[in-house]
C-alpha cells in the first residue's frame, strides 16, 4: 500500500512538470505584460523592474530559473503584490480556502447523501420528486444568484448573520459562504447517491439480504449504501480539489481573503508567478485527491487492491 | 412419497401475481396451488416466462416494487403473504431460505464470506458475531468447501461459481430451515459442477430433513432429485404429480412436449472420400493478462496446438466447459483472432492474412453466436441486418434484389418475410437466433462456425433450432463446426466430436465412440454428469 | 413461437425502431415534454422578442432609470406633473396653470424672456411627452400655452440602472446565451466524439497515450485555462466560446471512448467483422448509431453547463461587453442592485433558471428514454 502511494506520488512529478511547462509558456505568449499599466512607467524604472524579475533574460532562461525555484518549493515574488512573495500570499489565504471548502464538502456529503438515500428509498413517490426537483434547482441556480439572495434575506432583512467578511473565521461569518458553496454540491451528491442507490437496491445481493430477513439498517446501510457510495466518491475527487482551492465567486461576494481570487487577479494583471503558483497548487490538489479517491476505493471495495 | 402422514410445511393457495407496467398489467402468475411436505423435494418446472420464479419470489415477499399479489401462502397455519416486513423477517432466512440462480452476483462483493454467512445467524439466532463465525466455519465444512479456515475470510470474487453456490447453500442451512427454495441453482454452472451441487443438495436434505422446492427448466435435474413435480406454463400449473407418473404417463400435452424436447437424432459420418474443406494445424492462441507498463508479462494459452480437419458436409462438435478455449478456437479458425499455426481453407492458407485479404473469403465461412440478444445490431431492421453481408459480397445487387434475397433467407428459417422491417428487440430469443442464421445463410456459405447457438434458448426452442440447422445442412451441403457445452445437443447434431479442457484436446473421435465408450476420465466425468439423467429418460421413454 | 412461413413477401409490417420507442417514452414523460415546450417558448421569445418589442435593447430612457416592473404604462399619473415641471424648468418657462385632459397636457407658461418656439424640444426630449406644441403665443412673446401628448410606454420587466428596458434586454440576452451554449457545445461534442471514437476504436498503445493527454488536461485548473483564452482572443465572444468548447470536450471524449470500447466488444460488431464488413461500414452502421444516445444526453447537459460558465465569466467581468448582454451579465448586474431593484435580478434569473431546468429535465428524460433499464 505504502509502495503504491509512493509510486503514485513519483508518477505525479512528470505530470506536474508538463503542467508547469504548458502553463508557463501559455501565459508568456499572451499579449501584455505585468507592468503595462494605464500610465506607462518611465523607461528607466521599467528596465529596473525587468531586471529584478529577470524579464530581460531569454524566455528559455526564465523557464529554467522558474523550474529551479519551483523545485525548491519557492514560487517567487509576486509581480502585482510587490511586497509579498507568492509563498506568503498562499500561506495566508490557502488555509482559509481549505477550511471553507472542507466544511462545504462535509456538509454536501452528509446532507446530499441523506437526501439521495431518502429519495431512492421512496422512488417515484412525492418525497422523491420533491428532493429531485430541489436538487435540479440546486444545480441550475448559479451561486452568484444564491449568494446575494441569502445575504439579503438572512443578513440584511433578518439580520441574523453578517453580510460578509471573514473576521478570523468566526462561526457566524462562515455559515453563509459554506452553505452557498455547498448547495450545488449537495444537489449533485443527492442525484448521484439516488441513482446508484436505486441500482444497488435492485441488485442480486441486496435481494439475498432481503430473502435472509436482515434488518432494514443492514440492508440499506451495510449492503446497499457501501457499494452505492463508490460513484459519489469518484465524483468527489475532482470536486474536492476544486472546492478546497477556493471559489472566486464566493470569496468575492462575501469578501473572504482566500486563494480563489488570485486566479482571476493573477491572470488579468499578468502576474506570472501568481498564475503559475495557483496552477501548481490546483494541479497538486487534483493529483492528491485522485490518489485519495483511489485509496478510498480500495478501502470500500475489497476487489480493488494496490499491492 | 408414499407416506401420506407427512405434514405439509408450506402451501401456496390460488396465488396470483400481477405487474403494473407502463404498457398495462401483466398477469405473471394466475392462480397457482403448490404445497410441500416435510422432507420432500418438489420441483417446479417450466420454460422462461412461465412464472415459476415469480411464484416463489411472491411467496417470500421479494417481488419488484410494481408487483401485486393475491391469494394465500400458508406456513405453520398462518398466511404469510403480504405480512409486514418485520414479521415476515422472522420467517425468511430462518425457517424458509432461498438459493438463487446467479451465484456470481447473489453474494455481496464487498464483504467476506464469513461475515455474510454470520449475518442471518446473528439476526435470527441471536448469536454473537464470534459464535456465528465459528458456526459459519462448520457450515463451510458441511458444504465441502476446500480450506474452509482460509475461505471464511475470502471475498466472493476470490471464489469460483460453484464455490459461491456452496456458500449460498451453507447460508441457507445456517438456521435449520424447514423449507429451502432453490431457484435454478445450477443453471449458471458447468455440467460437472452442476452434478456436484445437486449431489450436495440431495445429501444435505437426507441428513437435515428439510423440504426443498426446486425451481428449474431442466427435466434431467427434476428426474434426478424430485419426489413430486409441478409443471408450469404461462403463469399456471398445467400438471402435477409424482415424478414417476409425470415422466411415464404425462397427461398434459405441454408436459409431453417438454419431455420430448431433448434434442434427438443422429448424424451419419461423411464418407472418407469427401473433400477436405478446412484443415487446422497446431492452432495456438495466447492472451496477455494484466498487461501493464511495468508488470511482468503473464500469458494464458487459450488454445494450445490444436489440429483437426473438416470434410465437406461434416459436423465437428467441440465440447468443453467454460474457459476451455472452445470459442477462441472457433474464432481462430475463422482468422478473427491472431493465432499461431496454420489454417487451410479450400487449399488456401488463411492464417496471417490481413482483414482486407480475408474479406473475399468471409462469404464462404460464417459465424453464429450464442447470444441472440447481443449479436443483432439493435438499431437496424431485420432486413438490413440480413442484407448487410450482401452489400459487401455482392455489391452488384440492386436494393430490390437484396430485399428479395433477404425474404428468401427469412423463409428458409421459417420466419415471415413480412417482418423484415421490424427491429430485433421485437422478437423472442428463438426468433432472433433464426434471424442470425438467416444472416449467414443469405450468403450461401460453405463453412459455418456455430458458437453455442442453442445455449441461451429454452429446451423446446433448442430442439427446433437444432432441427432447422440439420435441415439447412442437408439442403445446402454445409459444413459445421459446432461449439457447445451441451452434450445432448452436440450428440444430436455432430458426427465427430472433440473434447477440450484448458486449451487442449483431451479426446476426439466419432460421436458414437465418444458418447458410448469414452476413454479419457474427463470425458467420462462430463458424460456422467450430463447423461446420467438422459439415459434414465431413454430407459423410461 | 414457430412461425409458419407465408409465401407472400408483400406488405411488410413496419417495425418500431429503438428510436421510435425512445421517442414514445420521452413523450410519455410529462416533465420532459413540459420542459421541451418551455425551452421552445424561450427560444422563440429570444429570437423574435427583440424584433417585436417596442424598445430597442440599448435605448436609454433617462427619465426611467430603475423603474419597477409594471403591467401599467409609464409615466404613472403622479409622475406626469413633476416631469412636466422639470422639462419646463429646463426650457426656462414658468408654469402658470397645469391641466391634464385625457392623455394630453395643457399648460399656460410664462417666461421673463421671449419664448423661443424651439422650447418644445425640451418637452419632446423628455421620455414622458411627445408632439408638444406651442400655441396662443401672447403678443409680447412672454406667455403661451403648451400642449403635449403623454408618451405612454410599457416596461413589463422594469428598467435597468441606465434606464434601458429589461424585457428587451432579457430577450436579446437569451439570444446570446443560447447561441453561446449551442456553439460551445457543438465544438465540444465534435472534438470529443472524434477524439474519443478514434481513441476507443484504435485501442492499445494509441488509446493509452491519448487518454493520458486527457488526464493531464484534467488536472489543469479549468478557470485558468478559460481566462487565458479570454485574454488571448480578446472579447470576441464567438471566438471565445469556440475556445470554451475546446476546453469542455474532455468529458465527452471519455464517454465516447468508453462507449466505443463497449460496442467494439459487442457480438453484433464481431458478427459484422465475420461478415467481412470493412471498418468504415462498421463505424457507420454499428458504432455511430449506438453511441448517439449517450452523446445526445450529454449534449443536453452540456448546454446548461456552458451557459452557466458564460454567466460566471460575465460575473467576473470577462464575458459579453456592453451594450450587448447575456443572462449572466444581467444577473450579475441584478445581484449588485438586488436591494434597490430586485426586478433586475428576478427576470433574467427566471429565464436562465427555467432554461437550465428544462435542459436538465430533457437530458434526464432522454437518458431514461434512450437507455431504459428494462430493455
Amino acid at each position: 500500500m505504502l509502495r503504491y502511494v509512493f509510486g503514485r506520488l513519483l508518477g505525479a512529478i512528470p505530470t506536474l512538470f508538463l503542467i508547469v511547462t504548458i502553463s508557463f509558456f501559455l501565459i508568456r505568449i499572451a499579449p501584455g505584460g505585468p507592468f503595462d499599466l494605464e500610465r506607462p512607467l518611465e523607461a528607466k524604472v521599467m528596465e529596473n523592474l525587468n531586471k529584478i524579475y529577470h524579464l530581460n533574460e531569454p524566455l528559455w532562461n526564465q523557464y529554467l530559473l522558474y523550474l529551479q525555484s519551483v523545485a525548491r518549493l519557492d514560487f517567487g515574488p509576486s509581480f502585482y503584490f510587490r511586497d509579498f512573495s507568492i509563498n506568503e500570499l498562499f500561506a495566508e489565504s490557502l488555509p482559509i480556502s481549505i477550511q471553507l471548502g472542507l466544511s462545504a464538502l462535509c456538509l454536501a456529503l452528509i446532507v446530499g447523501g441523506i437526501l439521495g438515500v431518502a429519495a431512492a428509498l421512496r422512488q417515484n413517490r412525492p418525497a422523491d420528486y420533491s428532493i429531485m426537483a430541489a436538487a435540479t434547482l440546486g444545480v441550475t441556480i448559479p451561486n452568484f444568484v444564491v449568494a446575494p439572495i441569502l445575504t439579503l434575506i438572512l443578513g440584511v432583512w433578518l439580520g441574523w448573520l453578517p453580510v460578509g467578511g471573514w473576521n478570523g473565521g468566526a462561526f457566524v461569518n462562515r455559515v453563509l459562504p459554506v452553505v452557498t458553496l455547498a448547495l450545488p454540491q449537495i444537489a449533485v451528491v443527492a442525484r448521484l447517491t439516488r441513482g446508484s442507490m436505486i441500482e444497488a437496491l435492485r441488485s442480486n445481493h441486496v435481494r439475498t439480504a432481503r430473502a435472509y430477513g436482515l434488518t432494514s439498517y443492514m440492508i440499506v446501510v451495510v449492503h446497499a449504501l457501501r457499494g452505492a457510495i463508490l460513484p459519489v466518491v469518484s465524483y468527489l475527487g475532482p470536486a474536492a480539489a476544486a472546492l478546497l482551492t477556493g471559489s472566486v465567486v464566493i470569496e468575492t461576494i462575501f469578501g473572504i481573503p482566500g486563494i480563489g481570487r488570485y486566479f482571476v487577479q493573477g491572470a488579468l494583471n499578468r502576474d506570472y508567478t501568481l498564475v503559475m503558483g495557483t496552477v501548481v497548487v490546483v494541479a497538486c490538489f487534483v493529483i492528491l485527491f485522485n490518489l485519495v479517491v483511489d485509496l478510498l476505493y480500495a478501502l470500500l471495495d475489497p476487489r480493488v487492491r494496490y499491492d | 412419497m408414499t407416506s401420506e402422514t407427512k405434514k405439509t410445511v408450506l402451501s401456496i393457495k390460488d396465488l396470483k401475481v400481477d405487474f403494473e407496467t407502463a404498457t398495462g398489467t401483466i398477469n405473471a402468475v394466475q392462480g397457482v396451488d403448490i404445497h410441500v411436505q416435510a422432507g420432500e423435494t418438489v420441483a417446479i418446472v417450466g420454460e422462461s416466462g412461465s412464472g415459476k420464479s415469480q411464484t416463489m419470489m411472491a411467496a417470500m415477499g421479494l417481488l419488484a416494487s410494481n408487483g401485486r399479489t393475491r391469494g394465500e401462502v400458508i406456513y405453520e397455519g398462518r398466511n404469510i403473504l403480504g405480512l409486514p416486513v418485520g414479521k415476515l423477517n422472522k420467517i425468511r432466512g430462518a425457517k424458509i431460505t432461498m438459493i438463487f440462480q446467479e451465484p456470481m452476483t447473489s453474494l455481496d462483493p464487498l464483504y467476506t464470506i464469513g461475515r455474510q454467512l454470520a449475518e442471518p445467524m446473528v439476526v435470527h439466532g441471536g448469536l454473537s458475531w464470534k459464535a456465528a463465525k465459528a458456526k459459519a466455519l462448520d457450515l463451510l465444512k458441511l458444504v465441502n468447501i476446500p480450506e474452509p479456515e482460509r475461505k471464511i475470510n475470502a471475498y466472493p470474487y476470490e471464489m469460483s461459481g460453484g464455490q459461491r453456490q456452496r456458500v449460498m447453500i451453507a447460508m441457507s442451512l445456517a438456521n435449520d430451515p424447514d423449507v429451502l427454495i432453490a431457484d435454478e441453482p445450477t443453471t449458471a454452472l458447468d455440467v460437472t459442477t452442476q452434478a456436484q451441487i445437486l449431489d450436495l443438495l440431495a445429501d444435505l436434505q437426507k441428513r437435515l430433513g428439510m423440504a426443498v422446492i426446486f425451481i428449474t427448466h431442466d427435466l434431467g435435474i427434476v428426474r434426478r432429485i424430485a419426489d413430486r413435480v409441478y409443471v408450469m406454463k404461462t403463469g399456471e400449473v398445467v400438471e402435477n404429480g409424482d415424478t414417476g407418473q409425470i415422466f411415464n404417463r404425462p397427461a398434459h400435452p405441454y408436459t409431453r412436449m417438454l419431455l420430448d424436447a431433448e434434442p434427438t437424432g443422429h448424424k451419419l459420418p461423411v464418407p472418407d472420400s469427401a473433400p477436405v474443406l478446412l484443415e487446422a494445424q497446431k492452432v495456438a492462441v495466447e492472451f496477455e493478462l494484466d498487461s501493464g507498463f511495468l508488470k511482468p508479462r503473464h500469458v494464458l494459452r487459450a488454445v494450445d496446438n490444436i489440429s483437426f480437419s473438416l470434410r465437406k458436409g461434416q459436423t465437428l462438435g467441440i465440447v468443453g466447459e467454460s474457459g476451455s478455449g472452445k470459442s477462441t478456437l472457433g474464432r481462430a479458425v475463422l482468422n478473427l483472432l491472431p493465432a499461431g499455426g496454420r489454417v487451410v481453407f479450400h487449399g488456401q492458407q488463411i492464417t496471417g492474412k490481413s482483414r482486407a485479404e480475408m474479406r473475399a473469403l468471409r462469404k464462404d465461412m460464417q459465424l453464429i453466436f450464442q447470444d441472440p440478444f447481443g449479436s443483432l445490431s439493435p438499431r437496424m431492421t431485420v432486413g438490413q441486418i440480413i442484407s448487410e453481408g450482401l452489400m459487401v459480397h455482392e455489391p452488384s445487387l440492386s436494393g430490390r434484389q437484396r430485399d428479395e434475397r433477404a425474404c428468401q433467407a427469412l423463409e428458409e428459417v421459417s420466419l415471415d418475410p413480412a417482418m423484415r422491417n421490424r427491429y430485433p428487440h421485437e422478437f423472442s430469443g428463438g426468433q432472433r437466433q433464426r434471424i442470425a442464421i438467416a444472416r449467414t445463410m443469405v450468403l450461401k456459405p460453405e463453412l459455418v462456425v456455430l458458437d453455442e447457438p442453442t445455449s441461451a434458448l429454452d429446451r423446446t426452442i433448442q430442439k427446433q433450432v437444432v432441427e432447422l440447422l440439420r435441415d439447412l445442412q442437408k439442403a445446402h451441403g454445409l459444413t459445421y463446426l459446432f461449439i457447445s457445452h451441451d452434450l445432448a445437443v452436440v450428440r444430436a447434431i455432430s458426427d465427430t466430436v472433440m473434447v477440450m479442457q484448458r486449451g487442449k484436446v483431451v479426446e476426439a473421435g466419432t460421436a458414437d465412440a465418444i458418447f458410448e465408450a469414452p476413454k479419457c476420465d474427463y470425458t467420462k466425468e462430463l458424460i456422467g454428469a450430463a447423461m446420467l439423467t438422459q439415459q434414465q429418460m431413454m430407459e423410461t421413454a | 413461437m414457430t412461425l409458419t412461413a407465408t409465401s407472400s413477401a408483400g406488405a411488410p409490417a413496419k417495425g418500431r425502431s429503438l428510436w421510435d420507442d425512445a421517442r414514445d417514452r420521452l413523450l410519455a414523460n410529462r416533465a420532459a415534454v413540459a420542459s421541451i415546450i418551455v425551452l421552445l417558448t424561450i427560444g422563440l421569445i429570444s429570437v423574435f422578442g427583440p424584433i417585436l418589442s417596442a424598445h430597442h435593447y440599448d435605448t436609454v430612457y433617462r427619465d426611467y432609470v430603475k423603474v419597477p416592473a409594471s403591467l401599467e404604462a409609464y409615466p404613472k399619473p403622479e409622475q406626469v406633473e413633476p416631469g412636466f415641471m422639470s422639462s419646463a424648468k429646463r426650457a426656462r418657462l414658468t408654469v402658470e396653470t397645469f391641466e391634464r385632459e385625457g392623455d394630453t397636457i395643457v399648460a399656460k407658461v410664462t417666461s421673463s424672456r421671449d419664448i423661443d418656439p424651439r422650447a418644445v424640444l425640451y418637452f419632446d426630449r423628455s421620455d414622458l411627452f411627445k408632439n408638444t406644441e406651442l400655441t396662443d403665443m401672447s403678443a409680447d412673446n412672454k406667455s403661451a400655452t403648451v400642449r403635449a401628448d403623454i408618451n405612454f410606454m410599457h416596461f413589463y420587466f422594469g428598467t435597468d440602472a441606465n434606464g434601458r428596458d429589461m424585457m428587451t434586454r432579457t430577450f436579446i440576452a437569451g439570444r446570446v446565451s443560447l447561441t453561446i451554449g449551442l456553439l460551445a457545445t457543438f465544438v465540444a461534442i465534435s472534438i470529443g466524439v472524434l477524439y474519443g471514437a478514434t481513441s476507443g476504436y484504435l485501442g492499445g498503445r494509441v488509446d493509452q497515450m491519448m487518454m493520458r493527454v486527457v488526464d493531464i488536461l484534467y488536472s489543469l485548473p479549468f478557470i485558468f485555462f478559460v481566462i487565458m483564452l479570454v485574454v488571448f482572443f480578446g472579447r470576441n465572444f464567438i471566438l471565445m466560446f469556440i475556445a470554451v468548447g475546446a476546453v469542455e470536450w474532455l468529458d465527452m471524449a471519455r464517454i465516447v471512448r468508453g462507449q466505443t470500447l463497449t460496442i467494439k466488444r459487442q457480438e453484433y460488431v464481431q458478427a459484422a467483422e465475420a461478415l467481412g464488413v470493412a471498418d468504415g461500414g462498421i463505424v457507420r452502421r454499428h458504432i455511430i448509431p449506438n453511441t448517439l444516445g449517450p452523446v445526445v444526453v450529454y449534449m443536453t447537459l452540456l448546454v446548461p453547463k456552458v451557459i452557466l460558465l458564460e454567466s460566471f465569466l460575465s460575473f467576473l467581468g470577462l464575458g459579453i461587453q456592453e451594450p450587448m448582454t447575456s443572462w449572466g451579465v444581467l444577473i450579475s448586474e441584478g445581484a449588485r442592485n438586488l436591494q434597490g431593484a430586485p426586478w433586475m435580478l428576478i427576470f433574467p434569473s427566471i429565464f436562465l433558471t427555467s432554461t437550465l431546468f428544462a435542459l436538465n429535465f430533457i437530458g434526464d428524460g432522454l437518458r431514461d428514454a434512450l437507455d431504459p433499464k428494462d430493455r
